[in-house]
C-alpha cells in the first residue's frame, strides 16, 4: 500500500516539474556554451499534460467510424505486449539452457561468454532487417514465416543476455560446503543442479527476468519499427510522430502505450516472484 | 566387514598442492588410526593440514600418495556407501528448506520413502532438542541452531562415522561450550567414532578421547594426547574444572608449542 502511495506520488512530482518548468522556463530554453541542456518551452517542445491526455478521448484519423486514440493505443499495446512475451519466453528458455551448460562446464563457459557479451554489442537496427530476410526464406512445413515472428526472435535476442548472465552467477551461488555436501552425498550433477543450484538461483533469476522483461518490450518496439511490422506499438510511434506538427500532444500516446506495456511485463514477473518466496529466504549464517 | 574394523585407517598419507609458486606440501607421511566409536580431534595451527587431512577421508580431495580406509573400505566406496556423516564450519543449511527438510536431505537425494524419512527427522530432532522448530526456516534460527540442525542433518543416515570440520568455529564462547556438550553426549547416544577438526585446545580436550596435534610446513602429526576424561554420561561442565582437563590442555600445548610444559595456572579459554 505504501509502495503504491509513494508510486503515484513519484507520477506527480513528475508532472510538478514538468509543469512548472513549462510555466517558468525561458521560451528559447536554456543553454549552456551554445547547448541546449533545457527544451524550448513552446507547446511543440513540451505539451502540457493535460494536451497529452486530451489526445487519448479523440478520434484516431480523419474517418467517420475511426476508433479514438485510446483505443488504438491499447490495442497496439496489447499486440506489442503478445509478442515480447513471446520473445521473452524464448528468451528465457535459451537463456536458461545457456547458463546450465556454462554452469556445467568451464570450457563451455570460457566458450560461450565472451561471444554472450559480443552479440549485446551488435545494434537492433542493424540486424532487424537480417532477420526478416533470413525469415523470409524459411518455410516448414507450409507454415510461413511471419515478419511478427521476426521481432520476436529480435526481443528475445535483447532479453535473453540478462536471464543467461544472471542465471549463470545463480547456479554458482552455493557456498563450497553446500557442494560438498551434496558430493559426499555422492549424487550426480543433475540432482544438485535440482536440490540445490536451481533453487540457489532463484534471487538472481528474479531480478534477471525483470531486466529481460524490460529488454525484451524495448526490443519489440524497436524491432516493429525498423521491420515496419503494423500493429503495435513501435509502428504506432512513427504515425504519430508524423502527425506532431498538427498536435504536438499526439506522438506522447504511444509512448504512453509503450510505458503501459512495460508495467505490465514487471507486474507479471512480480507476480512470479511471489510464486517463488520460499526461495528468496537468505540464510544468516552463510 | 570384521568386527574389529577401525573407522579410520590412514597409513603413509601425503598430499601435494601445485601451486603457481611450485609444490606445497600440504600432508607429510601421515599415519592415523580412529577406532569404532572413538573421538579424535586434529588440532594444530592453520596450515598444519588438518582440514585436509579431514577432506581425504571424506573423499572431496585425493592423497598425493598413502592409502586410506575408511570402515575397511576405499575412501571413495565409503563415500558412496554413505559410511559417514559430515559436518562444516558454516552450516550450509538450505534456506528454502524447513528445519526438518533441511535434516531430511541426504535422505531425499537418496530416495528414502516420505514416511520414512518423516519420522527419522522426527527422532534427529528429538535428540538436538529442535522438536519445536521442525517447520522454522534457517533464518528464524541462531546460529548454535543452525549449527545442531547441521549435526542432525550429518546423523540422517545413522552413520558410524562422523566428520567435522571446526563445526563451532563461528560460534561464541557460550554456546560453544554448550554445543560441546551437546555433542559430547550425541556421540555417545549415537555410538558412532568421530574426527574433529578444531584450532581450540579446551574444545578438543574436552571432547576427545584423543587429540592429535599437527604442525604446519609441510603438514605432520607431531604429537598425540590421550585425554580420558570419563564416560561421556560423567562429562559434564564439572569435568572443565578438574585437573586431568588441565593436564590435558598442558600436554596439547607442549606438543603444540614445543616447550615443557608449566605448572598449571588457571584456565584459558581457548
Amino acid at each position: 500500500m505504501r509502495a503504491l502511495v509513494a508510486g503515484l506520488l513519484g507520477v506527480l512530482a513528475l508532472v510538478a516539474t514538468w509543469e512548472l518548468y513549462r510555466a517558468v522556463g525561458p521560451e528559447a530554453g536554456v543553454t549552456v556554451g551554445g547547448t541546449v541542456v533545457l527544451p524550448r518551452t513552446s507547446d511543440l517542445a513540451m505539451p502540457h499534460v493535460w494536451e497529452m491526455l486530451r489526445v487519448f478521448g479523440e478520434p484516431a484519423s480523419g474517418a467517420s467510424d475511426a476508433d479514438s486514440v485510446l483505443v488504438v493505443v491499447l490495442g497496439a499495446a496489447g499486440f506489442t505486449l503478445r509478442i515480447a512475451a513471446v520473445g521473452w519466453l524464448v528468451a528465457v528458455v535459451v537463456g536458461l539452457a545457456l547458463a546450465v551448460l556454462m554452469a556445467r562446464s568451464g570450457l563451455a563457459e570460457s566458450a560461450i561468454l565472451p561471444w554472450v557479451i559480443l552479440s549485446q554489442t551488435v545494434p537492433l537496427i542493424a540486424i532487424a532487417p537480417l532477420v526478416r530476410r533470413w525469415g523470409s526464406q524459411l518455410e516448414v512445413g507450409g507454415l510461413e514465416w511471419q515478419n511478427e515472428y521476426s521481432v520476436a526472435v529480435i526481443a528475445a535476442y535483447l532479453a535473453f543476455f540478462p536471464i543467461a548472465v544472471g542465471a549463470l552467477r545463480g547456479l554458482k551461488s552455493p557456498v563450497a560446503s553446500q557442494v560438498d555436501l551434496m558430493h559426499a552425498y555422492g549424487v550426480g550433477w543433475w540432482t544438485t543442479l535440482r536440490t540445490l543450484r536451481l533453487p540457489s538461483s532463484v534471487p538472481y533469476l528474479l531480478s534477471a527476468l525483470r531486466l529481460a522483461a524490460a529488454s525484451a518490450v524495448i526490443g519489440t518496439v524497436v524491432a516493429e519499427a525498423s521491420i515496419g511490422l503494423r500493429g503495435g506499438i513501435g509502428r504506432l510511434v512513427i504515425e504519430y510522430a508524423q502527425s506532431a506538427g498538427g498536435d504536438p500532444a499526439k506522438p506522447w500516446a504511444p509512448i504512453f502505450g509503450a510505458v503501459a506495456v512495460g508495467l505490465v511485463a514487471g507486474g507479471v514477473v512480480a507476480l512470479l516472484g511471489l510464486f517463488l518466496k520460499p526461495y528468496r529466504r537468505q540464510e544468516v549464517l552463510s | 566387514m570384521s568386527a574389529g574394523t577401525h573407522a579410520v585407517e590412514v597409513a603413509g598419507v601425503s598430499r601435494v598442492f601445485d601451486t603457481k609458486k611450485g609444490p606445497v606440501v600440504a600432508l607429510d607421511d601421515v599415519d592415523l588410526t580412529v577406532a569404532a566409536g572413538e573421538f579424535v580431534s586434529l588440532i594444530g595451527p592453520s596450515g598444519c593440514g588438518k582440514s585436509t587431512l579431514l577432506r581425504l577421508i571424506a573423499d572431496l580431495d585425493q592423497p598425493t600418495s598413502g592409502t586410506i580406509a575408511v570402515r575397511g573400505k576405499g575412501p571413495r566406496q565409503a563415500r558412496l556407501d554413505r559410511e559417514y556423516g559430515i559436518a562444516f564450519q558454516q552450516a550450509g543449511l538450505l534456506p528454502w528448506r524447513t528445519v526438518a527438510a533441511n535434516i531430511e536431505l541426504p535422505l531425499q537425494v537418496h530416495g528414502v520413502a516420505k514416511g520414512a524419512r518423516r519420522a527419522r527427522a522426527a527422532e534427529l530432532l528429538e535428540l538436538i532438542g529442535l522438536t519445536d522448530f521442525a517447520d522454522h526456516h534457517p533464518d528464524q534460527l541462531s546460529g548454535g541452531m543452525q549449527q545442531r540442525v547441521a549435526i542432525a542433518r550429518a546423523l540422517a543416515e545413522s552413520p558410524k562415522l562422523l566428520l567435522m570440520d571446526e563445526p563451532f568455529g563461528a560460534l561464541d564462547e557460550i554456546t560453544r561450550e554448550r554445543m560441546q556438550n551437546e555433542l559430547v553426549r550425541i556421540a555417545a547416544e549415537t555410538g558412532a567414532a568421530v574426527v574433529f577438526v578444531t584450532h581450540s585446545i579446551p574444545e578438543a580436550v574436552f571432547l576427545s578421547d584423543r587429540v592429535v596435534v599437527m604442525s604446519p610446513r609441510p603438514g605432520r602429526i607431531t604429537g598425540v594426547v590421550d585425554c580420558q576424561l570419563g564416560s561421556s554420561s560423567s562429562r559434564t561442565d564439572a569435568v572443565r574444572d578438574e585437573a586431568g582437563f588441565f593436564h590435558a590442555v598442558a600436554a596439547v600445548r607442549e606438543h603444540l608449542h614445543g616447550t615443557a610444559p608449566v605448572a598449571v595456572r588457571g584456565v584459558e579459554t581457548r
